[in-house]
């Protein structure tokens, strides 16, 4: 590991102000930045500490929405019992993600920045080559071993999965990122690689999470995030799905449906086609299946991702059944 | 009164009686406390004086030859001590090999100039802390020629590989398949498997004096380690201390200094400081080997009725491009089940890996893995019940070598297991059993794993304070090692086991083999059982004779129970009062259970320090093995190909357990491990370099307790003492065995799909 300096900010703009230098990089649960600089991805010249800013680990749950400090640990927002009721998949997306230890460490904000899996990006020793990490080098991924790899918006520049599982929950329910800045639709938050694929997400230089903001609707409070793997606990999503359903007062007509997908894509997945043929339809089994199809429309293999592309429908039916009770 | 009482019952409590002593009890493992409160100290936590901080540079192309190395930016980075590499380094002796043998070439160094696989050792940085070692060997600069690299078997130019004299016939196989009513043909593989202690290989290494090495680093073999040393540096043995009293796991893979060992010795030596070098986690996976990848093409012959006929097995593993490992695929296969016809062919297929290493039951593994997916697959094409097959084909002698076995309680394993599992519940049609969108699967297969014995030797010190010291220099990697000689030295004494405490774990006590092989347990409470029958012999001779003993003239013979001395009616003293009595501080005893007395003391030590002394039963009239048998439930996700295992139960005859506790902890961890090893564990390797991309433990999987169900385990074993002196048999590997083969006869019970290549994942499923 090489030398850096580090300095603990005392409030967000200091933050800012200390994050615009190049070479800067923040701190928050330090288990994405710690795991990559030991691993030599991340060289940072200097770490900014947030954890000590006030004010931005509280959890607000009120009536027309909830909002999230970026600071909130993922153990505190999956075990809040107002998220819980009202925010289902976003408690159970975290509840399913990395460890116990992990879970205490890491915080909200620093959850949506976390990097790729992808193997070649994390070993420059081994593989120089990688978009991602360093721009212009090429993809080490593309025509070596892909079973972890995107099929759904990727580039000739670069496959990799987005990892997490909270945003796939929160693109579901339609959340909004703050920054100090401004407030981002999750939509517009997440970047696809296209020539690109250093840069992830619409943030700039010296802008700093300040909290998540998700609206209260029927469907949020009625949702649920499915992840699918081989190891029950502490694995990546082969493929997951976050969905939040209203049904109508019918109790089987389809009044809305969000539907999202992780484990699969380059960003959180937004399945607007799912949706768009489920709106109005009845709720069974048949048509949730037959539509769940369209979730891979456009999808891409690289040779040993290929089972995701037949997964994934699985997995969003499943979830859209969960949702309403078919289990 | 004879030394040794082989054929005293000491209790049994495999059998559910109790023990009359404390052998055989349920203690809990004494090292357990030191453990939690962290006062247990590992190798790389012990603290010397002048400590400096040695990493590894490995090399990050899988072939090729080394054209320079330019240590120049390293030298000048700060805090840093020494840079070595091949042109570079102190040259060692070469070492030898496990059974003594010296290899070719008299110069042996660890650093690189041909690359043979990816992560081979290049270069070494020295400097005063961690951190300047790990920033200066970023600096190293490494000029390579690329090399053509062959990752995997899986590569057609790897070829069919050499052959190993392993060949075993009887009978007339070709002749019997070609007439059999029932052939089964198939082939199964198994991935390269990695050990992943959770404790990481390094050292310590710290020349005392120019000719005196002392060397913390976690081993299962202290005195085949200080041997690999003393040969390295053209030391004598005894000028090479190693000490390990605590080891984080090892799996196979701590038994001999490796190529980082070397280096640290070297750099310590080259500076004259203490140095310490810890291999990182990823650095572990090309540090050294574990199991290699198998590929195994089996051919059963069966009568209508289900009695084996023949069978025909051709294994493959792969080795290093420059070293030969086999991993002894046949070794199941030949044993297991009555036929009439066999052969068995074994090759070996070089490759661009570190040279593959043992891991958890070698050979017995993989080699159960393909007889008994086969043995299930025979089942379904006959229509018969997996166990009712398993019992027509159940051999009364061993098969190989016609002895009779010194015990096989595999029918009462089948019985206990099936009634305990509820196996005749089962409906043999795959796909008929499920619960919602669960497909449900019951499986079974067998293990077996073979009893070795080498010798051991310790001793027993009594003190006067009537407490009782056992030391040995075998290790205890968390199996059990201080807890079981504990009771077996307070069981022959007559004295509490609480009075009793064990030191292990140092080349400088007396000696004993490598703990491999599940043998350790076995022949070193026969080594202490001896001693310290020993020690009570003499105890009781000063009694008797010592002028100053109270119990002198008093009886012809006295008796020790429960710490105290006394004759046979009446009350008698402590063992602290006659040692009071006597004015002796301490009484101490070594005995070994070598073969033959009055062996040279270079022949002594090659029983200890090479797997000389480890007898593979050829002069043996009994052919001895623990045997076991898997029951398991699996869940299929019908829609994702998820594999749960939902419930394990295991019976298990493992002879006589010293302490049915501990026993069962090694069982169900070695269910465990086949878990992983059935539905998880796989090394991926890029196929365009043979580099490994899964060298972390979140992407190189192993089972999570969410992935571990209830495992019962039934112990069916009785004391077996024509296996060994004290009735036990093979423990600590058994459990793994043929669990894989159990969940694979589970998964198709559930699909309908034969899955023939592990791990087992969601896709091969889809
Ligand atoms: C072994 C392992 C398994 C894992 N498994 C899963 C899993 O199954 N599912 C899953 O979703 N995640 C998983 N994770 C990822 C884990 O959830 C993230 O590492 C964690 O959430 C990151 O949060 P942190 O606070 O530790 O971030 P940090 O490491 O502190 O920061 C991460 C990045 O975000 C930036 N950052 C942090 N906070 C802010 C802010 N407020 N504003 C702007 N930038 C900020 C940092 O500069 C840094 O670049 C796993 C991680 C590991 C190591
Ligand atoms: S897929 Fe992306 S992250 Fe992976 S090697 Fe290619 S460019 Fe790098």
């Amino acid at each position: 590991m090489m030398n850096f300096d580090y300095s603990r900010a005392t409030s967000l703009e200091e933050a800012a102000t200390l994050a615009r230098h190049p070479g800067a990089m923040l701190l928050a649960g330090g288990t994405t930045l710690l795991d990559l600089a030991k691993c030599e991805v991340a060289r940072p010249e200097r770490v900014i500490d947030l954890t000590r800013l006030p004010g931005l680990n509280t959890i607000t749950v009120g009536e027309s929405g909830a909002t999230i400090g970026a600071l909130a640990t993922m153990s505190r927002v999956a075990d809040d019992h107002g998220i819980q009721r009202r925010y289902p998949a976003i408690a159970e997306s975290l509840l399913l993600a990395a460890s116990a230890q992990l879970r205490n460490m890491a915080t909200i904000g620093g959850n949506l920045l976390q990097r790729t899996r992808c193997p070649y990006f994390r070993d420059p020793a081994g593989y120089p080559a990688c978009n991602k990490r360093d721009p212009g080098t090429g993809c080490s991924a593309i025509g070596g071993i892909t079973r972890d790899h995107a099929v759904l918006g990727t580039s000739d520049h670069c496959i990799a999965v987005y990892p997490g599982d909270l945003a796939v929950a929160l693109s579901a329910l339609g959340a909004t990122i703050q920054t100090n800045l401004r407030a981002i639709e999750i939509e517009a938050f997440f970047l696809m690689p296209g020539a690109t694929p250093e840069r992830e997400t619409v943030l700039e230089r010296g802008e700093i999470i300040t909290a998540i903001a998700v609206p209260a609707t029927p469907l949020a409070a009625n949702s649920t995030y499915l992840k699918v793997r081989d190891r029950q606990s502490y694995e990546f999503a082969a493929a997951s799905a976050a969905v939040g359903l209203e049904l109508d007062s019918d109790g089987v007509t389809i009044r809305d449906i969000r539907v999202a997908l992780g484990g699969i894509a380059t960003k959180p997945w937004r399945a607007i086609a799912v949706e768009d043929a489920l709106r109005g339809r009845r709720l069974d089994e048949g048509t949730v299946r037959e539509a769940s199809r369209t979730a891979v429309d456009g999808a891409k293999s690289h040779g040993g991702n290929a089972y995701k592309i037949e997964l994934a429908p699985c997995v969003v039916a499943r979830a859209i059944l969960k949702a309403g009770g078919i289990q | 009164m004879t030394l040794i009482e082989p054929r005293v019952k000491h209790g049994d409590a495999s059998d559910g009686t109790t023990p009359s002593g404390p052998l055989g009890r349920e203690i809990v493992r004494t090292d357990g406390p030191l453990k939690v409160q962290g006062a247990a100290t590992y190798a790389l936590e012990h603290q010397l004086e002048g400590l400096l901080h040695c990493v590894i540079v490995q090399s990050t192309v899988g072939a090729g030859r080394i054209v320079a190395v330019d240590r120049s930016a390293a030298e000048a980075s700060p805090g840093v001590r020494l840079v070595l590499d091949a042109g570079y380094s102190l040259m060692l002796r070469s070492q030898p090999d496990f059974f003594g043998n010296k290899p070719e070439g008299d110069d042996y160094t660890p650093f690189a100039t041909d690359i043979h696989h990816n992560g081979e050792i290049v270069a070494a940085v020295v400097a005063d802390t961690l951190e300047q070692a790990q920033a200066a060997a970023q600096r190293v600069r490494v000029e390579v020629e690329f090399g053509p690299v062959i990752a995997t078997h899986d590569d057609p130019r790897a070829g069919h590989g050499n052959p190993v004299p392993l060949d075993k016939d009887w009978g007339d196989p070709d002749g019997a398949l070609a007439e059999a009513p029932v052939v089964l043909k198939a082939t199964y593989e198994t991935p390269r498997e990695y050990n992943v202690p959770i404790e990481p290989h390094g050292l310590i290494a710290h020349w005392e004096a120019d000719d005196r090495l002392t060397i913390y680093e976690p081993s299962q073999w202290v005195d085949g380690m200080a041997n690999h040393y003393a040969t390295w540096f053209g030391l004598p043995f005894e000028n090479v201390r190693v000490v390990s009293p605590f080891v984080g796991g090892g799996f196979g893979s701590k038994g001999q200094a490796l190529p980082h060992s070397a280096v640290a010795a070297i750099a310590a030596r080259m500076l004259r400081r203490p140095v310490k070098l810890a291999v990182s986690r990823p650095q572990t996976f090309t540090a050294y080997g574990g199991r290699p990848a198998t590929r195994q093409r089996l051919k059963l012959g069966a009568t209508e009725e289900g009695q084996l006929l023949a069978i025909d097995h051709d294994g493959s593993n792969e080795t290093a491009a420059n070293a030969a490992f086999i991993e002894t695929l046949g070794i199941v296969t030949s044993m297991m089940y009555a036929v009439p016809n066999f052969r068995s062919r074994q090759r070996i297929v070089p490759v661009n890996t570190v040279t593959p290493g043992a891991f958890r039951a070698p050979g017995k593994n993989p080699s159960a893995f393909a007889l008994e997916c086969a043995m299930d697959e025979l089942a379904v094409e006959l229509g018969l019940d997996p166990v009712e097959l398993r019992l027509r084909n159940e051999p009364d002698v061993d098969p190989e070598t016609g002895k009779p076995w010194s015990s096989r309680r595999l029918r009462e394993a089948y019985a206990a297991g099936a009634d305990a599992f509820g196996w005749t519940q089962r409906n043999p049609v795959p796909r008929s059993m499920r619960e919602g969108r669960q497909l449900i699967g019951w499986g079974m297969a067998c293990g077996t794993h073979p009893v070795y014995s080498s010798p051991g030797e310790a001793m027993v010190r009594i003190l006067a304070d009537g407490s009782v010291e056992v030391l040995s220099s075998a290790i205890d990697m968390g199996t059990g090692t201080y807890t079981i000689l504990a009771q077996t030295a307070a069981d022959a004494l007559g004295v509490p086991v609480e009075q009793v405490t064990t030191k292990l774990g140092d080349s400088r006590l007396p000696r004993a083999p490598v703990a491999g092989g599940s043998q350790l347990a076995n022949l070193m409470t026969a080594a202490v059982h001896t001693t310290a029958l020993a020690a009570r012999e003499e105890l009781i001779a000063l009694g008797l004779t010592d002028p100053n003993s109270p119990l002198r003239d008093r009886a012809n013979t006295l008796i020790i129970a429960d710490g105290r001395i006394a004759p046979p009616s009446g009350e008698g003293i402590s063992i602290a009062e006659l040692m009071a009595a006597i004015g002796r501080d301490v009484l101490e005893v070594t005995r070994d259970t070598l073969p033959r007395k009055e062996r040279s003391s270079a022949e002594r030590l090659k029983f200890f320090t090479t797997l000389g002394g480890m007898e593979r039963g050829t002069s043996i009239p009994k052919s001895r093995h623990s045997f076991c048998t898997h029951f398991v439930e699996v869940r299929v996700d019908e829609d994702f190909g998820t594999i749960r295992v939902s419930r394990v139960v295991s019976a298990l005859d493992a002879g006589r357990l010293y302490n049915p506790k501990l026993a069962d902890s090694q069982f169900k961890g070695g269910i465990v491990m086949g878990i992983g090893m059935a539905l998880l564990e796989e090394g991926i390797t890029d196929p365009r370099n043979g580099r490994i991309l899964s060298a972390n433990l979140a992407d190189y999987r192993i089972p999570t307790n969410a992935d571990i169900p209830h495992i019962e385990t039934i112990s069916v074993g009785i004391p077996d003492y024509d296996a060994t002196l004290l009735g036990g048999k093979a423990v600590g590997e058994l459990a793994i065995v043929g669990v894989a083969p159990a969940i694979a006869n589970a998964v198709f019970h559930a699909t309908g799909k034969r899955i023939r290549r592990l791990p087992i994942t969601l896709e091969s499923l889809m």
